[in-house]
């Protein structure tokens, strides 16, 4: 993980790289394990839909019922 | 296109955390951000923040499509925008999502309304196009504007900030 980061002063034009502060760099690994855990929870979500979409498909097209929630999908 | 280019950065060989304009002249009078970002990590969004402002100041509505399916989000009362699409660290080599960030009137006195557009690039199922609308719930000028969190840009990462000024009966003027 990049130890710094870029501050560009518009006034000036002066671009530094600062070393982050270790409070920064923990808050840094804190969000980096928040955005792995929700990345993780969209691809859970994102697989569930595309199961109800199968399934409400095949229903379909066999005639049988859609749960609520399967019907809910396709035409809101 | 986008007015006069205020300032530039392109990510060096050590990457970055996160970049951030600061000293914002208000003599614009509004502000467009160009990102073309990749991460180096698992992170498919970037944030953007204002003025160092945090707590519960961005609220922001996407329309989002990923390749496998079509979404809407709202993040409301959160500490900075979410959803700017970046490339990660899996995506196809080399390739960098593209991001315009438009803030009217920044340097007003009203809270400051936002949009972005951007996507992502990928040889593969995963990619993103999202629009984004949102408000930084906040009435001071925005002088300093901070992209990332969490993140880390990958080399050859660049943000450009351009200033549009209004001209004399209302025509925009670079």
């Amino acid at each position: 993980m990049a130890l710094t980061k870029i501050v560009v002063n518009c006034e000036t034009g002066v671009t530094e790289e600062i070393a982050l502060t270790p409070a920064e760099i923990a808050e840094l690994e804190a969000a980096q394990a928040q955005a792995q855990a929700d990345q993780a929870a969209r691809e859970t979500e994102a697989a569930r839909i595309q199961a109800l979409k199968d399934s409400a498909k095949a229903k379909l097209i066999a005639g049988q019922a859609l749960t609520a929630e399967e019907a809910a999908l396709l035409i809101g | 296109m986008f007015g006069t280019l205020i300032s530039s950065v392109t990510v060096g060989a050590g990457g970055a955390a996160s970049i951030t304009f600061s000293s914002i002249p208000a003599t614009y009078t509004d502000l467009t951000l160009v990102l073309s970002l990749r991460d180096t990590t698992t992170w498919a969004f970037t944030q953007i923040s204002f003025n160092g402002v945090g707590g519960s100041s961005y609220t922001v509505r996407t329309l989002e499509g990923s390749g496998a399916a079509v979404t809407s989000r709202t993040s409301a009362s959160t500490s900075a925008f979410d959803y700017p699409p970046i490339d990660k660290s899996s995506y196809t080599a080399n390739t960098f999502s593209n991001v315009v960030v438009t803030i009217p009137n920044y340097a007003g006195s009203t809270n400051k309304t936002v949009s972005f557009d951007g996507v992502s690039e990928n040889n593969a199922t995963e990619a993103y196009a999202i629009l984004g609308a949102g408000l930084f719930a906040n009435t001071s000028a925005i002088s300093s504007i901070s992209i990332g969190h969490g993140s880390t840009f990958a080399q050859y990462s660049t943000a450009y900030l351009y200033g549009t000024l209004k001209g004399s009966g209302g025509a925009t003027v670079a």
